[in-house]
């Protein structure tokens, strides 16, 4: 019994509680009560999806477009798999280019400890010089060969784990700018004046208008050496389109949170003589949380969106660079490689999503959170 | 030198360009260990007198002081009950007494204050309930919790603010009692506000009517000299009590017939105080 309600909490945490009913059954319950909610909430999305896929295996064989007729469902699955080997097969590739390169780095090297030591033979004592020479020239392409990075072009996978790091970056990045500012314009309105024309202002703008100035800007200031380089410029510019155009919803959120504050919170913080900062931390934060969370939530959605968008023009190796670069190629696999990048991008997005519903259901302490 | 003191005191304020006065002329002064009650109608600006005691809003014109010092600001000296608990909710029953003791008892050792914690929640008989958060409690323990918390600042002045106003009457005649039982503890300065009549013949020393508003002000005194602690049928029967109820009932109407914004023609309608059992 206890077993099965931590079940029930945690899917409805979860927000999968639509898998309540089965669980119930699962247990014994009354199926009577069950099996029409099992009815409503999981044979009918199943029914309208299986119907969804036969109007698109119809309208697929009827449209014809330069790349042949548009993929139907089986297609693009089939593509999907391709996809996958293809990722099974880069990362083998990789793994072997960099055993090869260990191994040859290491023939360099032994060459170089060779030499030395025949270098200090007194014997040969005429070719010292030549010796030490040709084992100095070694170390250089021991050094050499292990700066070789793989050039393949990265897989699939690869690029999904691009797309999740940048979007990540980027939402850290509008977050840290968000929250802190966001807190200030709900505690003065002075400041929220001041800032509020900026908000207002950059709120709506596209992410494709923010990114030629990032790229330019970051171009001009990021000059560290590629080779040596943590992150490349495709990707930093990418990130911080992102965070330009995620913030908002956190700092408008935050903002609202902290300045609705319910006013008796305030008073019992005043009744106590609470520091400014004891307000804020103990009073102020915890309540706004919930709404902080709302913003959170919106933010990563909008900034996935954007990703996409800022990745195909920043050529940075995510899934917009997938995208356009499918786009590009034209072959007859085209259309049903960008219909996996869609479901991907969809699946991707909706389980973020859900992640954060999970945040913001841990962190309110009212239940009343929006699904 | 009373304790509590309340000189000519005036209040407004000020909704979409128009002043509108809520209390004129509050004149109060109430001894060390006193329990006074003000009654009054609903929105006669009992819950602004409290908050100008409480130093929550300053007067317009007046004063207010405790033992001779103009109050200029909250403090955890005049601990206050809010009506609505104003209990934070996203921390435990524990971690909310806890937030109070943090801030008066500075220095002491975690130990200390945890059990200084614990002890006021004992005092309210919520030991049990300490790890919970408020919205798993029901409206009285909220209300016990919001107590526990207040007691914890050991204030000179326990005010009050319509605490049992939201409950339900069982739980009401519970909490009197708990309230009668600690106060008796160490005889704190305590001033109620509360409709309800009854209440205030149960626990106070003095009750003291309010009139209507707006521009609503305090009435005479009315000394309740009962034994403690007081039975609550004899309060229901008593010749006394039933003299007492009766005198403070007229006073209330006769104040509200002269108010001609006042429904006054249905003496049991929810705007009046509570008067269950008067012969009016």
């Amino acid at each position: 019994m206890k077993i099965k309600a931590t079940i029930l909490n945690g899917l409805q945490l979860a927000g999968l509680g639509a898998f309540d009913p089965v669980v119930r059954l699962l247990s014994g319950e009354n199926p009577s009560a069950q099996l029409p909610k099992i009815g409503q909430f999981i044979l009918m999305p199943i029914g309208g999806f299986a119907l969804f896929l036969a109007v698109w295996t119809i309208a697929a064989s009827s449209i014809q477009t330069r790349y042949g007729s548009i993929p139907n469902p089986k297609a693009v699955w089939v593509a999907g798999s391709q996809l996958l080997a293809a990722h099974q097969k880069t990362t083998a590739d990789r793994q072997q280019f960099y055993v090869d390169r260990d191994k040859q780095a290491k023939e360099y090297v032994e060459k170089a400890a060779t030499l030395r030591t025949a270098a200090a033979d007194p014997k040969n004592a005429a070719l010292k010089d030549r010796l030490d020479e040709a084992a100095v020239k070694n170390d250089g392409l021991a050094a050499s060969t292990m700066k070789r990075k793989y050039a393949g072009s990265p897989s699939y996978l690869d690029q999904i784990r691009t797309s999740l790091l940048t979007v990540f970056t980027g939402f850290v990045l509008a977050s840290a700018i968000a929250i802190p500012v966001g807190i200030l314009c709900g505690l003065s309105p002075v400041f929220m004046a001041c800032v509020n024309p900026f908000i207002q202002i950059f709120k709506p703008v596209s992410p494709l208008a923010w990114l030629p100035i990032v790229m330019i800007v970051v171009g001009a200031l990021y000059t560290t050496d590629p080779s040596e380089a943590w992150f490349e410029k495709s990707f930093i510019s990418s990130a911080i389109t992102v965070a330009l155009c995620s913030l908002w919803p956190t700092l408008t959120n935050t903002a609202l949170g902290v300045a609705s504050i319910d006013k008796d919170y305030i008073n019992v913080a005043r009744v106590l003589q609470l520091s400014p900062s004891s307000r804020v931390f103990k009073i102020i934060l915890p309540a706004s949380l919930p709404l902080m969370f709302t913003g959170l939530r919106i933010s990563l959605g909008v900034g996935w969106m954007v990703l996409i968008a800022a990745e195909m023009l920043a050529q940075n190796p995510g899934l917009g660079k997938f995208v356009w670069d499918m786009f590009q190629n034209g072959s007859s696999e085209t259309l049903a490689q960008i219909m996996v990048a869609v479901f991907t991008i969809g699946g991707i997005g909706f389980l973020l999503d859900r992640i954060m519903i999970v945040c913001q259901r841990m962190v309110s302490f009212d239940s009343a959170v929006s699904a | 030198m009373a304790f509590l003191e309340l000189d000519g005191v005036s209040k407004s304020f000020t909704v979409n360009g128009k002043t509108k006065p809520v209390l004129r002329e509050i004149n109060l002064s109430i001894e060390q260990g006193e329990f006074v009650a003000i009654v009054g109608f609903s929105g006669s600006g009992k819950t602004t007198l409290m908050s100008l005691m409480a130093g929550l809003i300053l007067p317009d014109e007046g004063e207010v002081r405790l033992h001779g010092e103009r109050v200029t600001g909250p403090s955890p000296n005049r601990g206050i009950v809010f009506q609505n608990y104003s209990l934070l909710p996203w921390l435990t029953v524990f971690e909310n007494v806890k937030l109070a003791v943090d801030q008066v008892c500075r220095g002491w050792t975690t130990e200390r204050k945890r059990e200084r914690v614990l002890e006021y929640l004992k005092m309210v008989n919520l030991s049990p309930a300490a790890q919970k958060r408020p919205a798993q409690l029901s409206g009285g323990m909220r209300q016990r919790v919001s107590v526990a918390r207040t007691l914890a600042m050991d204030p000179e002045v326990l005010l009050l603010d319509e605490p049992l106003g939201a409950l339900d009457a069982l739980t009401r005649a519970t909490l009197q009692d708990e309230i009668e039982r600690i106060w008796e503890r160490d005889r704190k300065t305590c001033v109620l506000i509360t409709n309800d009549l009854d209440e205030a013949l149960l626990l106070a020393d003095r009750i003291i009517p309010m009139t209507a508003g707006p521009g609503a002000t305090l009435g005479p005194s009315f000394a309740v000299d009962a034994e403690r602690p007081r039975d609550r049928r004899a309060i229901a029967k008593g010749a006394e009590f039933k003299h007492l109820r009766r005198e403070l009932t007229e006073w209330l109407l006769t104040v509200a017939r002269q108010q001609p914004t006042l429904p006054v023609s249905a003496p049991s309608s929810p705007q009046h105080p509570v008067v269950s059992g008067a012969a009016t």
